[in-house]
């Protein structure tokens, strides 16, 4: 994949592919671009250069004789039906309740009945330890609480994909355990595909399988969280690391 | 003065005529405005070209002409076209056309200031762009839009006196036939002023109430509301409450003192 904003150019020649199942936590300085690439592959950015696959199914471009075109939008919005994203600011819809924030989705997209995406709401507000705010405007809660129910508007769309943008951010440090906590939970419990951006190594070394290094646009080094912890090869990983720990 | 008193009671009916046509002409006019204003405002935020420059065209146009010349153009003009419309439809036109157009920019701007947030979040749950725009962003933008509505909404009631000059007979008009009728200038243009601003009161009372209906959906209230502020005062006295409390000797007593001689 490629990216540029006008003439600045953030990624080049990127190429990775996530296996089903797999986690991964991208690390780097800021500007070095891995929030882009989750905005990319959530098609919150336009690709600007070559193509990004689920499945085998290309996202938002495909090669038609030899040119690059893209897909119709209902194309790929079919496609993103299977990528769940969770922001740093939450992005809670504040007009409507925690419920209606999480049954929205599986209603008007993937046509769920509404007691269906109701029970199916219930069931995950619980899983992240906020059955008892279902009725209450989101602006109400703390932003711990904001944070676990994007996690659990995320989830009612069953993605097989989900994406953690510095989920934990904008949070006070004494909210960031029980966020890190369900994230953890889902971590363990099922097999859905993790892209993550954090600052929290400890959690990255904990839940991913695998951890890229990114400076520049470019993976400076990858492998699983272990060997780049203890073991960087590059003298750039290193002082970040030391810089960030 | 009493003499004026007694003029204005017996051209009371006259005057009831003139307040219902500006009335009649306000409310259609709004209702066109809002109408007009969403359209347009919507089609100005499309990233369709084909829907957003037309939209810009007929905007600036229609801010961009007198509101007068446009009446004229509906009454005198449209008729040599062909097309013959009553004045009172000549008058809720243009001013639906000429604040619609101005609303349209407020619809715009407010729909532009909705956290980009909002946006991606809806992107990422694949929303479909009508369902992004009438569940998420559309009440968002709507309790942002209603103070400048509620402005340009009053200015078109104002701006209702023009249809004097297309035969219809309004406010203005019948003020205007009170002065002739007691000779008093003061005293005809003071009852048009006082008559105009409850109307203008009233639609600002309206406004607020549906402001406060919007911010109240999206959780939260106006800024510096009234009930905001009782907030920081309770705030305020319960602060003091603990320190007071907390000077003073601690132990059981301390809520009482704290309390006072309420208890």
């Amino acid at each position: 994949m490629e990216k540029s904003f006008g003439k600045t150019t953030v990624l080049k020649d990127l190429n990775f592919t996530v296996a089903p199942g797999e986690r991964v936590t991208l690390i780097g300085p800021s500007g070095s671009g891995k929030t882009t690439i989750l905005r990319l592959v959530m098609t919150l950015e336009e690709l600007t250069g070559g193509y990004i696959f689920v499945d085998g199914e290309p996202l938002t471009h495909t090669e038609k004789n030899g040119k690059r075109v893209e897909l119709p939008s209902k194309t790929t919005r079919a496609m993103t039906t299977r990528i769940g994203m969770v922001f740093q600011q939450f992005n809670l819809f504040p007009n409507m309740t925690v419920l209606e924030n999480i049954i929205e989705a599986p209603i008007h997209v993937l046509g769920r009945s509404k007691a269906d995406a109701v029970a199916e709401a219930k069931s995950l507000l619980d899983k992240v330890g906020l059955a008892d705010k279902a009725d209450e405007h989101p602006t109400r809660l703390s932003g711990g609480q904001q944070q676990r129910v994007a996690i659990a508007r995320a989830l009612a769309m069953s993605p097989e994909i989900l994406l953690l943008d510095e989920v934990t951010s904008a949070l006070d440090p004494e909210l960031v355990g029980d966020v890190l906590g369900v994230l953890r939970d889902i971590a363990e419990t099922t097999d859905i595909t993790m892209l993550l951006v954090t600052h929290e190594m400890q959690f990255a070394r904990e839940v991913s399988h695998r951890v890229m290094m990114f400076d520049g646009g470019q993976v400076l080094e990858e492998g699983p969280p272990d060997q780049i912890f203890n073991n960087p090869q590059h003298e750039r990983t290193r002082t970040f690391l030391s810089s960030v720990q | 003065m009493t003499d004026n008193v007694t003029t204005l009671l017996n051209s009371l009916p006259q005057l009831w005529e003139g307040i219902q046509t500006t009335l009649i002409l306000t409310i259609a006019g709004s209702i066109g405005t809002i109408i007009i204003a969403i359209i347009l405002g919507l089609a100005m935020t499309s990233p369709h070209g084909w829907m957003r420059i037309p939209a810009r065209i007929i905007v600036e146009f229609f801010r961009g002409t007198s509101l007068l010349v446009q009446i004229f153009w509906l009454f005198y003009v449209f008729p040599l076209l062909g097309v013959e419309l009553d004045p009172l439809m000549c008058g809720i036109g243009a001013l639906s056309l000429n604040y619609g157009a101005y609303s349209a920019e407020v619809v715009r701007s407010s729909i532009k200031t909705v956290n980009p947030g909002q946006w991606e979040a809806a992107i990422a749950l694949s929303l479909s762009p009508a369902r992004r725009m009438i569940r998420v962003i559309f009440p968002q933008a709507w309790a942002l839009m209603i103070p400048s509505l509620a402005t340009l909404l009053i200015q078109l009631l104002k701006g209702t006196a023009v249809v004097f000059f297309i035969t219809l007979s309004d406010l203005t008009d019948k003020i205007q036939q009170l002065r002739q009728s007691t000779g008093d200038t003061v005293f005809a243009f003071t009852v048009g002023l006082v008559i105009y601003f409850v109307i203008a009161w009233l639609i600002q009372e309206l406004m607020n109430l549906l402001e406060r209906q919007a911010t109240k959906r999206l959780g939260r209230r106006r800024p510096n509301s009234r009930s905001d502020r009782r907030e920081a005062r309770r705030d305020a006295r319960a602060e003091s409450k603990r320190e007071a409390g907390a000077t003073t000797v601690p132990g059981p007593s301390s809520g009482n003192v704290g309390y006072g001689g309420a208890l």
